[in-house]
């Protein structure tokens, strides 16, 4: 330690087991001590997905959390600049006063994981990848992040991407990194491609259709030009987890968003109830804030979240979903379909880790993926929580290798030995 | 031709070159191994036509398991791969190796599932991209990353150079339009990376592969998403009396919150060339000229070419013509597109540059181009797709004198440089191949190239995979070539559209 804080620009205490750096200096200053002790750290922001992902027992925590603020915003050129600890909401308001947003609709676990509304930095969001209704249309986390700067495994500073969109400049690090759980590097600033906000939302709620036809709409919707924004299903029983003056029809919600100027959504909601044969049904127009609340309930996984269960996070190419759905009632989950009809969210009252394999296999079967978000401490422990291959597995152990020699990043937060 | 430092060549492999091209032939058809000279001249080069080198051997294998097996061999042996779509790259990607072995995927060249219900195609790596829209677009399907070259370009080159095109900012480059692909290691492996769905969990090899310019693994299949086509589309010609007045509309445009379909500035001297060559209907009045493309709904449609000609008035537009018809539209960007062709009426060579610079500073490193025009003494011409920053200065030069190509080869550099210190990257959509790698130090230190080049030896540990690519191996970051194409030089592919 006496040879480190000889070179070291930072005043901090290493003696400590939560090291919080305010600087770059700080951070390199830990990796590098760490990488030099043997000492494995777990990156945290303010710690809202903490849970996602293996239980770390780390000798150090970095806690990322001090080290925030907007670096450099440029509405203009759509893009904004952060520190990697900023809150998730900091960055959420500046762009919104220009009437700007992150497209990609972080999922929001603050619900799931009883975080207080914090629903948590910048960097834990990046590092997680799991992003909302707009995915099918937008990209996800890892289309949105233009660049980065970071330290890897040996505290080496590493840069990779710019503020620009389009950019063929060596390996694009950025999306390798998006997604990693901090186990490939402790990233510090970020660059961030925002979009400006559409003026007006409307979401077009058909009530009480079987989830086949639900299906099936919603595939008609994504297949029409009429550039839907969200499409939504959530069957009967979680009905009551919207509570809305113009939703006067009772059974299952199909929820279709389109998202533009007022002249466009209108035109495109017309458009829809004629391309979708909607006339006749039970249907209601969510306006603006009505709309924007159905989705932001939808962002922060409402209709589930209430619930003390498990939740697993299923995605398979839309056509298998039907066939999947079918073949999972055996389990009685609870669950809702995002992204037109890709993506499942699972809800389920025990868990157990042959549930797990049972469940992971239908899902791989559907030529999909399983994710474990939330499960009990034993379950967490031995099951596999992300899906992988045995070769994707051997190539993700030399990528973390190139990175992180010593695995000192978050070992094993994603698979044991990575 | 300007000399290129490439790997040093292996003259054990070279002698043993009979017994390769026996082995080779054991697990693909003896047809398909080109060894004698003619066979093997039409591989020298790639889209960058001012470095040729013969290869070793050129290999066409039909399925994923021949690729695995002749990688497979060639790591044993230590033989140099070079893996090779169409061609039609810019940046030298596929520049051969005098001890390579050039893996040619053109027999890869099938669409292998169309797949409405989950909006997605499955296509060999050799297919086209233009093919692929034409297998959807009679549902109204579309493809939406249209770089230039889209013609004849292969969808396994997209995925390795990250293409892009003019509809990028609205729609992305490829990496954020394709769903999965199927590659084969270097040692032969052979692995499936994502499908037809979002996301794959764990380390995302989907977006490193993509853009990684062919030094990582073979692509053998990609499965892309496709759209449909949106309802109405519609295109402006705006003029400008100043290039700069031109900038800030772009900037205004992007600022009031309308991302536009498509959005291109040319200057003057192109205006002037394009417009001789295919009679678009440019205002040659004009300092500069955009062409905005503006798609979706009917009436979202006029709504926003109302408030862009509003937005273009407020910043002194001298003229703005908006499309009619569908045969109008194209035909507006008939002239952008004949970019190339038309440069080469103007002067002997042309040499086009790539690099991406926030779109704010496009007056300002526009204004720059210009100084370092004339104190080179070369005329250049500039087409700039203006909605995503992406900047394609042509210079004219005659390649006779061997001054004027060293002089353009430096102004090349110079505007390079220019890019990043405004902020700005090396290639939008070009990739780096031989052309820019020793100007990769002007953007990355050495922890960074370090931090890439070692994930390359963690896939690639012996490092065959197209090496000399990418990154720099001359000590210093020396100036080299970029690209430069002869004009008549037909057998270049000088008559595909470029950019």
């Amino acid at each position: 330690m006496q040879e480190i804080n000889q070179n070291s620009q930072t005043s901090l205490d290493f003696n400590l087991d939560i090291l919080k750096p305010n600087n770059e200096n700080d951070i390199q200053d830990i990796i590098k001590y760490c990488y030099k002790k043997n000492l494995p750290l777990e990156i945290i922001g303010t710690g809202t997905k903490q849970n996602i992902g293996k239980k770390l027992q780390c000798a150090k925590t970095l806690d990322m959390s001090n080290f925030s603020g907007i670096i450099d915003y440029k509405p203009e050129e759509l893009y904004i600049t952060v520190k990697a600890g900023t809150p998730i909401k900091t960055i959420q308001d500046k762009l919104k006063k220009n009437s700007q947003h992150l497209a990609f609709e972080p999922v929001n676990f603050s619900e799931i994981f009883n975080s207080n509304l914090n629903e948590g930095t910048i960097g834990g969001t990046l590092s997680c990848n799991f992003s909302g209704s707009r995915r099918f249309k937008v990209g996800s986390a890892r289309d949105h992040i233009l660049g980065f700067k970071g330290y890897n495994g040996k505290g080496e500073k590493i840069k990779s991407g710019g503020t620009v969109v389009k950019n063929v400049t060596g390996y694009d690090l950025s999306k390798l990194v998006t997604g990693s759980f901090g186990t490939l590097l402790v990233l510090s600033e970020i660059t961030l491609k925002v979009l400006p906000l559409q003026t007006d939302t409307k979401t077009i709620i058909i009530s009480d259709l079987v989830f086949e036809h639900s299906l099936s709409i919603m595939s008609s919707a994504l297949s029409s030009s009429n550039d839907a924004s969200g499409a939504v299903y959530y069957p009967e029983n979680l009905r009551s987890s919207f509570v809305f003056n113009d939703l006067t029809h009772s059974g299952s919600i199909t929820a279709i968003r389109v998202e533009g100027t007022k002249t466009s959504t209108k035109q495109r909601v017309t458009n829809f109830f004629s391309d979708l044969a909607l006339e006749g049904k039970k249907t209601t127009i969510l306006d603006n804030i009505q709309s924007e609340i159905f989705w932001e309930d939808t962002r922060s996984l409402k209709a589930i979240s209430k619930k003390t269960g498990n939740i697993l996070r299923a995605v398979v190419p839309p056509s298998e979903t039907i066939n999947l759905i079918n073949r999972l009632k055996t389990f009685h989950p609870s669950y809702f379909i995002d992204w037109g009809g890709s993506l499942i969210w699972l809800d389920l009252d025990y868990l157990s880790n042959q549930k797990v394999d049972q469940i992971r296999k239908r899902v791989l079967e559907a030529q999909g993926y399983l994710t474990v978000i939330k499960s009990p401490e034993n379950v967490k422990s031995s099951a596999e929580i992300f899906t992988i291959d045995p070769i994707k597995f051997k190539i993700s152990q030399n990528i973390k290798k190139s990175f992180d020699p010593k695995r000192i990043l978050n070992p094993g937060k994603m698979y044991t030995g990575i | 031709m300007t000399t290129l430092k490439m790997p040093k060549v292996d003259r054990k492999v070279l002698k043993n070159r009979a017994n390769i091209f026996q082995d080779i032939c054991k697990f693909t058809k003896k047809e398909n191994v080109l060894s004698e000279p003619e066979e093997l001249k039409p591989y020298e080069t790639d889209g960058l036509s001012a470095y040729k080198q013969t290869p070793m051997l050129v290999v066409l294998p039909e399925n994923t398991n021949e690729v695995s097996k002749i990688l497979s061999y060639c790591n044993k042996n230590k033989i140099k791969v070079v893996p090779r779509g169409a061609g039609t790259g810019l940046a030298g990607s596929a520049l051969p190796l005098a001890d390579c072995i050039l893996l040619g995927l053109g027999k890869f060249n099938k669409i292998l599932d169309i797949d409405y219900k989950n909006r997605c195609v499955v296509a060999q790596p050799g297919v086209t991209n233009l093919s692929i829209t034409h297998a959807v677009q009679n549902e109204g399907f579309y493809y939406a990353p249209d770089p230039s070259s889209q013609i004849a370009c292969s969808i396994g080159g997209n995925v390795a150079e990250n293409s892009g095109g003019v509809h990028s900012l609205k729609y992305g480059t490829t990496t954020n339009n394709v769903l999965g692909i199927e590659v084969v290691l270097m040692d032969g492996t052979i692995t499936r990376i994502g499908g037809k769905i979002y996301d794959s969990p764990g380390y995302d090899l989907l977006g490193l592969i993509t853009g990684s310019e062919g030094l990582l693994c073979v692509i053998t299949e990609v499965t892309v998403k496709i759209l449909k086509k949106p309802d109405t589309v519609k295109a402006m010609l705006v003029g400008f009396p100043t290039i700069e007045d031109g900038g800030n509309c772009v900037t205004q445009i992007i600022s009031e919150g309308i991302i536009p379909a498509g959005m291109e500035m040319m200057d003057k001297v192109l205006l002037e060339a394009t417009n001789n060559f295919s009679k678009a209907g440019y205002p040659l009045n004009a300092e500069g000229m955009l062409i905005v493309e503006l798609d979706g709904t009917k009436h979202e449609v006029d709504e926003l070419i109302d408030r862009v000609a509003k937005i273009a008035k407020q910043n002194k537009s001298s003229s703005i013509k908006i499309s009619k018809s569908d045969e109008e539209r194209l035909k507006f960007w008939s002239g952008r597109k004949a970019a190339f062709p038309a440069c080469g009426e103007m002067a002997p060579d042309y040499y086009c540059v790539d690099g991406t610079i926030p779109r704010g500073k496009l007056a300002k490193v526009l204004k720059e181009i210009t100084k370092l025009s004339k104190k080179y003494k070369l005329p250049v011409a500039n087409a700039f797709h203006a909605g995503d920053g992406n900047l394609h200065p042509i210079i004219m030069f005659d390649a006779n004198d061997e001054k004027s190509l060293e002089k353009t080869e430096k102004f090349g550099s110079d505007i390079l440089k220019l890019c990043v210190k405004h902020g700005g990257v090396l290639s939008g959509e070009h990739g780096i191949g031989v052309e820019k790698r020793e100007l990769m130090c002007e953007m990355f230190n050495n922890d960074d190239i370090q931090q890439q080049i070692s994930i390359k030896n963690s896939l690639d540990p012996s490092s065959l995979l197209n090496p000399g690519k990418v990154y720099p191996i001359l000590r210093k970051c020396a100036e080299e070539g970029r690209l430069h194409i002869h004009a008549r030089d037909k057998s270049k592919f000088s008559d595909i559209p470029r950019f």
